[in-house]
């Protein structure tokens, strides 16, 4: 809404996000340019002032062309960058970037196709750790001047012939994103899928985080990035979270991966607490509680808090077992990850009989994972399988159906199937109590509105019992592995049931939501005192921790995910109920995370000196009478530090950063343009094709992603080769606004379904013309992997894109359907790949090559 | 007093129009209070094809679904307005052949351009684009619009109705009382917009939207209103919204959208104007709404008058003829 423009890119935000693009509607009737790049018109386009087609997996070249015109003509915010970006500072001389590699950087290990040593992309630094810059931008190895000559090839001309773009299209995206920068003006981003579904995805939203730091759109009023997330509440599935490789609140999840080396000596270079500038990062070991804080934990910036937050996660979990295991607190029973545990590699293993069981929760991999030949596969050899869903989906019927074509599915032969499957009925979200995040980190509590029918429960019901159960049936057990489920608090039950319900024995969700919060298990005003006369207390009993900023790294407090602490500061007061949709920023609607503050990084809405950029920009400034940080918004920042606070030499944890870091995360406090740590497949974006492409990369010998995951050992994973004149065109994914993902939800909804009854294909009409097929008829779409069919929908809103001197046709494909429920058809996601991006574990389902011919599936 | 269940109540009388529903109802009923006249302002330039206004109406008033069936129409599959689809969202492809840059001289468009040339001869695809009577490639929108019952100042169908089961709601809304309809379907005939039908597989009577009667009476705004969420579909007293839908034209007008038009807000349609009016952004027949639409009993009085005249013509004739 505060935006001057919008950027939609990746993202068919009025279809999949019809609710967040209200807001878009509404700042474009303000006056907000909106613009729309993508392969697809969808209903976002119609809406746009601008829509550009684009070739699907161009992307970085698109933004990277854009970086360079932004570079080439100074057009950058100058003092932003200068101060607020690492921009002034120097990269080691052994860095070597993809202009001297041909498409790789320096520490590349061809054979087990990672970087496996990423010490060279680190900063140039003093004797004292200290990073050196030059804030004249001129020094050669300064991050601009690299990113100069990084981005050079990335020239208008390689739009057309990449993109299918013309020059005059990109031109306009760019010159309205230039021109909607500054002191006075903010452009916003939003992407969805359609960036992070590709074997390069986290390097294109690098890109666009460049371009936004280069524009002064970062910690500003109507600019940022907006990711839109897939579904209700992944944001927070992120963030408390389900991810294999995060604990709670973003700390990473220990790991067995790392080899023990002797305790580093701490020093103030170090980026982490225990890590030597000189010693490699990833050589460490996380088997104690001091080496994980030690490899994960920041010494300078706001991680340092890391020790706080993650005593306070064991004192949640493990409650006074971790305060009787002196230092180690319990850590040894966090299980260590041993490798790649994503969704999808896990299918894998699944298929291999390595894992044997396996709990769905809403969740439909047969036909909403890529490659869902393969994932019926893995699902056939697997012991036991739990489906927790509103339906019967595909996942749990798939041992006696599988895809058919035509109104009758195909019977399987049971007999051969050795799953045993439980399907569980599961209540729907107006049937349970509970929180959201959506995806400006915005939590919104819901309360139930009916109870589940019949046996149907909440998943927070089925977690819990399920955990007592076990808790019980391992109560007795002297094995030392069992040692953690049996000190793990889980005590949830309601201290009445709820009033008028059926269910006496649902948990009680409030409860959980103070232990996320985190309480005082120690009397706070006591703390420090001597420590036998405390008063300590139990979940149900304890005051609640008003914010993070108490959490204490003795035990005295417990938090199970900090930077959701604050949300229910004390008893009667829950802040993601809060529904008072009045004030300039409705800071008391819901609560966001961290300390219900907007906009992240908000002090870089005021200069280096404090001042707010502009008063049309005005957001958090420093009141220099109150000596403190002051504004619409919660300031990010320490609240009384002073603009031209400097810090001393050797100085660590939040005293290490000066009053002009806006970038508190982060060790040096700078925005990166340039990362020095934390990607798995380079420091600055490049563009590699898709794994699957009809074109040779036209800007590096280096085709696809080079630490990309391709299991190219596997059988079923194969891929069509670069040109492949059996697969020429490209096809992307996307969801309509009439289903939600495979449909698990929809497709058994009568309205809906007659709104959209069949999967279809949008080709253009060149391409229908080209291939003798007629709008309306069946088509067979292949790939490598399989093939599907769907109804043809020749539209002008597909258009051939022309590279230089060939045409490219791209086809578009919902995802939907499957063969269960009331609408029934081909699975899209039968036609996709396992290649998975390094960063993430994501699929690339949103460019990959197919061809399509009329006809039907015999 | 007899009950004038039509062309009575035009704009000058809507004063008396509690009385006359009050009336209708007969005495049995408590006098209902005056209520000014509600409608609906559906302006398609913010409409985004969500379709939330069509499923909200269905789920609010417990209508079955349609026959799933894929129509190829755009994103159009449940194709007009019925006796059990009461909103209906349409779907008009207008992309045009956008100039891609200097690929004029690749040469490669008028090949493709041949191509499709050729296939169109051939019935391949379609010579007109999907849900429209327009060209297939003509400029670059895709034109969404949310189609409601008008509910006529002056509705043909309630003047077709000869069992008086449509009449007009304290908030002058058009309403089919379903337990008098007979199912004559006259009033299906005499809508000029095809809007009103007959349940075919369900009761046989007529049905279509009631402007949420129901919620209308306990203060709520009506399901589709209250789902739209970048307010396309506005409810309100309709004089209001016909003051908004004027100031919203000449916004989009200053701001270059020179083919915004508004369509039944003027009173010269159907004689009163309507009230479920719409800011189209082409012709409406683009809309398939039609540009001047008809009342069939326009057509009684100059029919009548001519019969009359040859009834007397053919009199006077024979009267000449046999005085010979």
């Amino acid at each position: 809404m505060n935006s001057d423009a919008i950027l939609i890119m990746g993202s068919n935000m009025a279809e999949a996000h019809p609710v967040a693009f209200a807001n878009v509607v509404k700042a474009k009737e303000q006056g907000t340019k909106v613009m729309h790049v993508d392969p697809h018109y969808s209903r976002t386009s119609a809406l746009a002032n601008l829509y550009v087609p684009t070739r699907a997996g161009s992307d970085i070249v698109f933004l990277g062309a854009i970086i360079r015109h932004v570079l080439e003509t100074n057009s950058y915010f100058h003092d932003y960058v200068v101060h607020y970006t690492n921009a002034a500072t120097l990269v080691g001389e052994d860095f070597k970037d993809t202009e001297e590699l041909d498409g790789l950087f320096s520490g590349y290990d061809p054979d087990s196709e990672t970087y496996t040593d990423q010490n060279s992309w680190d900063y140039q630094r003093d004797k004292d750790g200290r990073p050196l810059s030059d804030p004249t931008l001129q020094h050669p190895r300064c991050v601009l001047q690299m990113m100069r000559r990084h981005f050079a090839r990335y020239t208008p001309e390689m739009v057309e012939n990449v993109c299918g773009v013309p020059r005059e299209s990109w031109l306009q995206v760019a010159q309205t994103l230039v021109e909607n920068a500054g002191r006075e003006r903010t452009s916003a981003i939003c992407y969805a899928v359609g960036w992070t579904q590709q074997s390069k995805g986290v390097q294109i939203i690098r890109a666009a985080a460049i371009l936004q730091l280069l524009l002064g759109n970062i910690g500003r009023p109507g600019g940022g990035i907006m990711a839109l997330r897939g579904h209700a509440s992944i944001q927070g599935s992120t963030d408390v979270p389900t991810l294999y490789d995060l604990l709670a609140g973003y700390m990473p999840q220990p790991s067995a991966l790392l080899t023990p080396v002797p305790a580093a000596e701490q020093s103030p270079g170090a980026t982490t607490w225990g890590e030597q500038r000189d010693a490699p990062s990833n050589v460490l070991s996380q088997q104690t509680l001091q080496e994980y804080i030690d490899s994960s934990g920041q010494k300078l910036g706001w991680w340092s808090n890391t020790p706080a937050y993650m005593r306070s996660l064991l004192q949640a979990w493990y409650g006074d077992a971790a305060n009787e295991e002196d230092g180690n607190c319990c850590y040894r029973w966090i299980p260590k990850i041993i490798g790649d545990h994503s969704h999808l590699t896990t299918s894998y293993a699944m298929l291999d009989g390595t894992v044997k069981g396996y709990l769905l929760f809403g969740q439909n991999p047969a036909a909403g994972s890529t490659h869902s030949t393969m994932q019926r596969k893995a699902l056939e050899q697997l012991d036991w399988m739990v489906v927790r869903d509103l339906y019967e989906v595909e996942s749990a019927a798939f041992w006696y159906r599988k895809p058919g074509f035509g109104p009758e599915t195909e019977p399987v032969d049971s007999s051969k199937i050795k799953t045993e499957i439980f399907l569980l009925p599961a209540a729907a979200s107006t049937e349970k109590e509970g929180s959201f995040t959506n995806t400006q980190r915005l939590l919104q509590w819901r309360d139930k509105a009916v109870d589940p029918p019949g046996d149907a429960r909440s998943d927070l019901w089925f977690v819990y019992h399920l955990g007592k159960r076990l808790k019980e049936l391992y109560a007795a057990s002297k094995e030392g592995r069992e040692q953690g489920l049996q000190a793990l608090t889980w005590e949830y039950d309601m201290e009445k049931p709820e009033e008028g319900s059926r269910i006496t024995d649902e948990p009680d969700a409030l409860l959980i939501l103070k232990e996320i919060n985190g309480y005082y298990t120690r009397a706070p005003d006591q703390h420090g005192a001597d420590g036998n006369q405390q008063q300590s207390y139990t979940l149900r009993n304890a005051p609640h921790v008003p914010s993070f900023t108490v959490l204490k790294g003795d035990g005295s407090t417990a938090c199970g995910s900090w930077i959701y602490s604050g949300v229910y500061p004390e008893p009667g007061r829950n802040r993601a109920a809060s529904r008072n949709p009045e004030g300039r920023l409705f800071l008391e609607w819901g609560f966001a995370w961290p300390a219900n503050r907007r906009i992240l990084y908000n002090r870089a809405s005021a200069d280096p000196q404090g001042r707010p950029w502009s008063e049309r920009k005005k957001y958090i400034w420093w009141d220099e009478a109150e000596k403190k940080w002051t504004g619409y918004d919660i300031p990010d920042f320490p609240v009384s530090k002073s603009p031209d606070f400097r810090p001393e030499p050797g100085a660590v944890g939040m005293d290490a950063h000066s009053g002009t870091d806006p970038f508190i995360m982060k060790p040096d406090g700078k925005g990166w343009l340039f990362a020095p740590k934390g990607l798995k497949d380079g420091p600055l974006p490049t563009h590699y094709e898709a794994a699957e492409s009809p074109m040779q990369n036209a800007l590096y010998h280096q085709q696809s992603n080079p630490a990309a995951k391709y299991f190219r050992d596997r059988p079923d994973n194969r891929l069509s080769p670069v040109g492949d004149p059996n697969y020429p065109i490209v096809i992307t994914t996307y969801r309509l606004t009439e289903h939600h993902v495979s449909g698990p939800m929809t497709r058994w909804m009568p309205w809906l379904n007659a709104l959209q009854p069949s999967l279809f294909a949008e080709i253009s009409p060149e391409l229908a013309a080209e291939r003798m097929i007629r709008h309306g008829d069946w088509v067979i779409i292949s790939t490598p992997r399989g093939e599907i069919e769907a109804r043809a929908m020749a539209t002008r809103r597909m258009r051939p894109l022309y590279l230089g001197k060939r045409v490219v046709h791209q086809i578009g494909l919902p995802f939907h359907w499957g063969f269960q429920g009331k609408s029934t058809g081909s699975i899209t996601n039968d036609l996709a790949h396992m290649v998975l991006e390094p960063n993430v574990s994501i699929e690339e389902a949103k460019a990959f090559t197919c061809n399509i011919r009329p006809g039907r599936m015999p | 007093m007899a009950v004038e269940p039509s062309r009575s109540t035009t704009n000058g009388q809507r004063a008396s129009l509690g009385n006359v529903v009050s009336t209708l109802v007969g005495s049995k009923m408590f006098p209902l209070p005056q209520q000014p006249a509600m409608g609906f302002f559906t302006d398609t330039s913010l409409c985004i094809g969500c379709k939330a206004c069509e499923v909200a109406c269905k789920q609010w008033n417990q209508l079955p679904a349609e026959e799933p069936g894929w129509t190829g129409s755009s994103y159009d599959n449940t194709g007009q307005l019925s006796a059990i689809t009461w909103r209906h969202v349409q779907f008009i492809e207008h992309i045009g052949r956008r100039d891609n840059g200097q690929n004029g001289q690749h040469g490669l468009r008028s090949d493709s351009q041949a191509h499709i040339d050729q296939a169109k001869g051939e019935g391949l695809i379609p010579l007109i684009s999907p849900g429209t009577a327009l060209p297939f490639f003509n400029t670059d929108r895709w034109l969404m619009q949310s189609d409601v019952c008008k509910h006529c100042a002056n509705a043909p169908c309630q003047e077709a109705c000869p069992t008086g089961a449509i009449i007009r709601t304290e908030c002058d809304t058009v309403y089919v009382q379903q337990d008098i309809c007979n199912g004559c379907g006259y009033c299906v005939v005499a809508c000029p917009f095809g809007v009103i039908a007959r349940d075919e597989r369900g009761d046989h009577r007529a049905h279509k939207c009631t402007l949420c009667y129901d919620r209308l009476k306990d203060g709520m705004e009506p399901a589709c209103a209250k789902a739209c969420p970048t307010d396309s579909i506005r409810f309100g007293e309709v004089e209001q919204l016909k003051a908004r839908a004027r100031e919203r034209l000449g916004m989009l007008h200053e701001r270059g959208v020179h083919e915004a038009r508004l369509y039944g807000v003027d009173d010269n349609i159907l004689e009163g104007g309507l009230h479920a009016f719409f800011l189209l952004l082409d012709e409406p027949e683009v809309y398939n709404l039609p540009e001047n639409p008809q009342r069939p009993s326009d057509t009684v009085v100059p029919a009548s008058l001519w019969t009359v005249v040859a009834a007397m013509l053919l009199g006077l004739f024979g009267v000449l003829f046999f005085r010979e």
